[in-house]
């Protein structure tokens, strides 16, 4: 098939920004999104042009690199997908596909469809740990933990930590983020000691990385890869509040 | 070159504690004036980051990624072993060791494998104090499943997330050293070079991936974990960006390149659709646990897969090796996957796949069960193939997924340069010829928790701080030739992108240096290896410019050193004269087909070093003594 691809180009965080047309013919549907690009970028080697630039890495839904708008949706409109998991079966011969970088004031742009999401680490950085050094941890069937709780922990703990929620979220909030991060600690005994000062430091570092307010509109939800659900906010709220009010 | 791979005295299973026992220490006050290099943020470097922080010591990390947390260890599915005997089934430090080494064909470092059975069992410890979700039971003990061709159930995992969870711990790990200040993360930064002052390792040179800056580190040690080299192939299940850059350099610098030609290839992954295939996506073998492997006993079967009666299936993996079944080694399966599609009975786009059928576990274990436990995988299955696979059997085929040689270590995992650490995949030390499954993650935990951080320090103690600074002639010519190089690749001005030239050399090694290998096939292809590279130096075209965020330099850059690599990995294949684990030389094999090894010839590693652009490279060996195991022919019948 026949597609067209209108994709957003910026040479630098400074450089001003533009969309570009790029037609791309003999389009596989078993082709992914990524490998359309691969091949539009040899395409303008072959001119002399430069190659957009876009982060990915794994190709396989895992590691939280690639990240794009596409079509107006962050990860394109399917649920529970990744950039690099859009296969052009999901588009008809003709069809533009509109392809933007994550657009958020903490995720400066670095080149075309690439931000910068360290503000992420910053966040885990400040508190989305178990504060153990290695060795002396004791048998690790010492502390039996219910399966139900397990895999509470793991729904959470599944975050790439992708930054759709944010590119998604009309606020630009990270709650979703960080709520994973602390409802997958405080469902398990391990991250009780520092349950309070976790939520605490972790939403005061979003806030100073300059990520909005939540308001509740989920979108971050319906735009997860990993269909991490917003109840972790609802309870990261209550987290919140308790850790404040007993600090005080 | 002198290998001495240090190894302490005294029994096999007094090794280990012995080696502590009598480690140099250095003073704590003294340990944040020793700045380590690490580079590599997967589970090997952020776990010895942040172990090496947590000791005192000044840490600077590196990753070519964006963050750490996107290291290619996160897409590990299947779990991680421990010799923990949680199901009473017999497993014991000295069964993990055992298995390991026999897994690997008997072509690994008896001392090294039993340290790394020793501190399995302390990994999962670790990793449940931070906090890491693995599978539990209902009673809330961690549950445990066998796995690629153990008879004991010690592979912990969690869900089809296995190295996710693990890396995530460990980078949550680093990220506290990170908000403590003991570490300084350098993400988007790609190290290009060593730098050797007087023989040894004093800091690295890198470039910024964001502004193209080519700046200098010092320290007192230098670590990588920087991976494997399974994307020479181009297309394999490693990330995109996972490249032999830093471990190439380091041995150009004289650190000895161990056993390249021992490479791994998996035989569950999603056959390739098309010449648009960018990478190939591995499915977990754990799906072997349930699957059944089968092709059609006729040539020409078009009839789709469930259309196939029981009788007219041949379940190639049950038939010929009725004990371990479909759960045989990965070396062994992906050869018969490739025997059965090279004699015309694969299935799918070109023949070049076999089936993985779940439906008898289906029927006796319910699809609720089967989703829970693979759910995530089908569901990937799915994304890719856009078949139903609780209803369709899955396609697979095998595809280079890692690479057992790497650096030689010593005991202590240090390279032939004194100073340069080399810890993970990067390293050559623990698997042999052939990894068994969920030994990976296991491996990069170990050294980077509780290996290199004694090793490390007790080498620091003895040897001192380095005196070398950044301003240092040793610096600025490893400084001047990095940027002629990337001069050099940007003058070029050809009419191929190095993606174009990257596919030429992954076919030439797939077809000649993969899964069966002959001295005449490797021949042509070191030939063919040498033509390509001196066409990338005449046809090789870099956009842009070196100022920049410039992903084709990037890539430029890692396939120059990938065309020096495999020739050299060519040369290792051909002058091991002998079939052993994941290396299979047509001409040596059994009338049965099965490899076979030659232990009085080559019962060593093959270490090279490095001479110059103008000299082949010297082979030198480590000679592997067996005190231990006796060395048996591997028999998975
Ligand atoms: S590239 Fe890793 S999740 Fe898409």
């Amino acid at each position: 098939m026949k597609l067209t691809l209108k994709v957003w180009r910026q040479k630098n965080a400074t450089a001003a920004g533009r969309f570009e047309s790029y037609e791309a013919n003999d389009v596989s549907p078993d082709m992914s999104l990524l490998e359309l690009l691969d091949v539009v970028n040899e395409q303008l080697v072959n001119k002399g042009e430069e190659p957009v630039a876009f982060d990915h890495d794994c190709r396989e839904g895992i590691c939280g690199a690639c990240s794009m708008v596409i079509n107006g949706h962050a990860h394109g409109s399917d649920r529970g997908t990744t950039t690099c998991q859009v296969h052009m079966r999901r588009f008809t011969n003709g069809d533009t596909v509109v392809l933007e970088p994550w657009r958020a004031k903490p995720f400066p742009l670095v080149r075309d469809l690439m931000v910068d999401r360290s503000s992420f680490d910053r966040i885990i950085a400040s508190g989305g740990f178990v504060s153990v050094n290695t060795g002396g941890a004791p048998d690790a069937n010492a502390l039996p933990i219910g399966k139900v709780d397990a895999d509470h922990a793991f729904d959470a703990a599944a975050c790439i930590g992708c930054g759709a929620c944010v590119a998604a979220c009309k606020n630009a909030s990270a709650m979703l983020f960080v709520a994973a991060k602390v409802g997958h600690l405080a469902s398990l005994p391990q991250g009780q000691p520092e349950r309070d000062a976790r939520a605490v430091n972790m939403i005061m570092t979003m806030d100073r990385e300059g990520f909005g307010a939540c308001t509740n509109t989920y979108d971050c939800e319906a735009a997860c890869p990993k269909e991490i659900s917003v109840d972790f906010i609802g309870a990261l709220n209550r987290d919140y509040r308790k850790a404040l009010s007993s600090t005080r | 070159m002198k290998l001495d791979a240090r190894i302490p005295s005294g029994p096999l299973a007094q090794k280990w504690s012995s080696f502590k026992g009598s480690m140099k220490l250095v003073n704590p006050a003294n340990k944040r004036k020793y700045r380590i290099i690490v580079v590599g943020t997967g589970l090997a470097g952020a776990s010895a980051a942040a172990s090496l922080a947590e000791l005192g010591y000044q840490v600077d990390a590196f990753c070519f990624q964006d963050s750490p947390r996107r290291a290619h260890s996160i897409a590990a599915q299947g779990g991680i072993n421990a010799a923990k005997n949680y199901p009473n089934d017999g497993d014991s430090v000295w069964r993990l060791f055992y298995d390991t080494v026999k897994g690997g064909d008997f072509r690994a470092r008896e001392a090294n494998v039993h340290r790394l059975a020793e501190v399995s069992t302390a990994i999962i410890d670790q990793c449940v104090a931070q906090g890491v979700p693995f599978a539990r039971e209902y009673g809330g003990l961690l549950d445990n499943r066998s796995f690629g061709g153990a008879q004991v159930s010690r592979t912990f995992y969690a869900r089809g997330q296995t190295g996710q969870q693990l890396l995530l711990g460990a980078y949550s790990a680093l990220e506290r050293q990170v908000g403590l200040g003991k570490v300084k993360m350098h993400a988007r930064t790609e190290m290009l070079d060593v730098v050797v002052d007087n023989g040894r390792a004093v800091g690295i040179v890198v470039r910024d991936l964001t502004t193209g800056v080519i700046s200098t580190h010092a320290g007192d040690a230098v670590v990588l974990g920087t991976g494997g080299y399974s994307n020479v192939f181009f297309l394999s299940t490693n990330a995109k960006g996972c490249n032999v850059t830093a471990t190439w350099r380091a041995h150009k610098r004289g650190a000895g390149f161990a056993n390249p030609c021992y490479t791994q290839i998996h035989p569950t992954c999603i056959p390739a659709s098309g010449d648009h295939q960018s990478k190939l996506t591995l499915m977990s073998e754990s799906l072997r646990n349930d699957g059944r492997v089968w092709v059609p006993q006729t040539k020409g079967d078009v009839r789709r897969p469930d259309q196939i009666p029981e009788a007219e299936r041949d379940y190639y993996l049950e038939r010929r090796y009725p004990s371990f079944g479909n759960l045989a080694p990965r070396d062994i399966s992906s050869r018969a996957a490739k025997l059965v599609c090279d004699s015309g009975l694969g299935v799918g786009p070109g023949g070049r796949g076999v089936y993985l059928d779940l439906a008898d576990a289906i029927k006796r274990l319910g699809h609720k069960t089967i989703e829970e436990r693979y759910g995530n995988l089908l569901a990937m299955y799915g994304k890719i193939t856009d078949e139903n696979s609780y209803e369709v059997p899955m396609r697979i085929y095998p595809a280079p997924h890692y690479t057992m040689g790497g650096l030689w270590v010593d005991y202590s995992l240090m390279s032939t340069v004194p100073g340069l650490f080399v810890i993970g995949e990067a390293n050559f030390s623990d698997h042999g010829a052939n990894r068994l499954g969920a030994s990976a993650l296991m491996q990069g935990l170990a050294d980077g928790y509780f290996v290199l951080p004694p090793t490390l320090s007790d080498w620091l103690a003895q040897a001192g701080p380095s005196s070398a600074s950044t301003g240092t002639a040793a610096f600025t010519t490893t400084v001047q030739q990095v940027n002629e190089h990337t001069n050099k690749m940007l003058a070029v001005k050809g009419h191929r992108s190095p993606e174009l030239l990257h596919r030429e050399l992954g076919n030439i090694m797939w077809n000649k240096c993969g899964m069966g290998r002959t001295a005449a096939g490797l021949q042509e292809a070191m030939r063919e290896i040498k033509d390509l590279r001196g066409r990338f130096w005449q046809e090789l075209r870099v956009t842009g410019d070196g100022a920049c965020m410039n992903t084709q330099l990037e890539h430029a850059g890692r396939l120059a050193d990938f065309l020096e690599f495999a020739e050299l990995m060519c040369r290792d294949a051909l002058e091991r004269e002998e079939s052993c684990g994941g290396h299979f030389r047509e001409e040596y094999q059994t009338e049965e087909g099965e490899a076979q090894r030659n232990d009085k010839d080559f019962c060593h590693a093959a270490v090279w070093e490095h001479r110059g652009a103008n000299q082949p490279a010297l082979r030198h060996r480590e000679e592997l003594t067996f005190d231990n195991v006796h060395l048996a022919t591997r028999s998975y019948k």
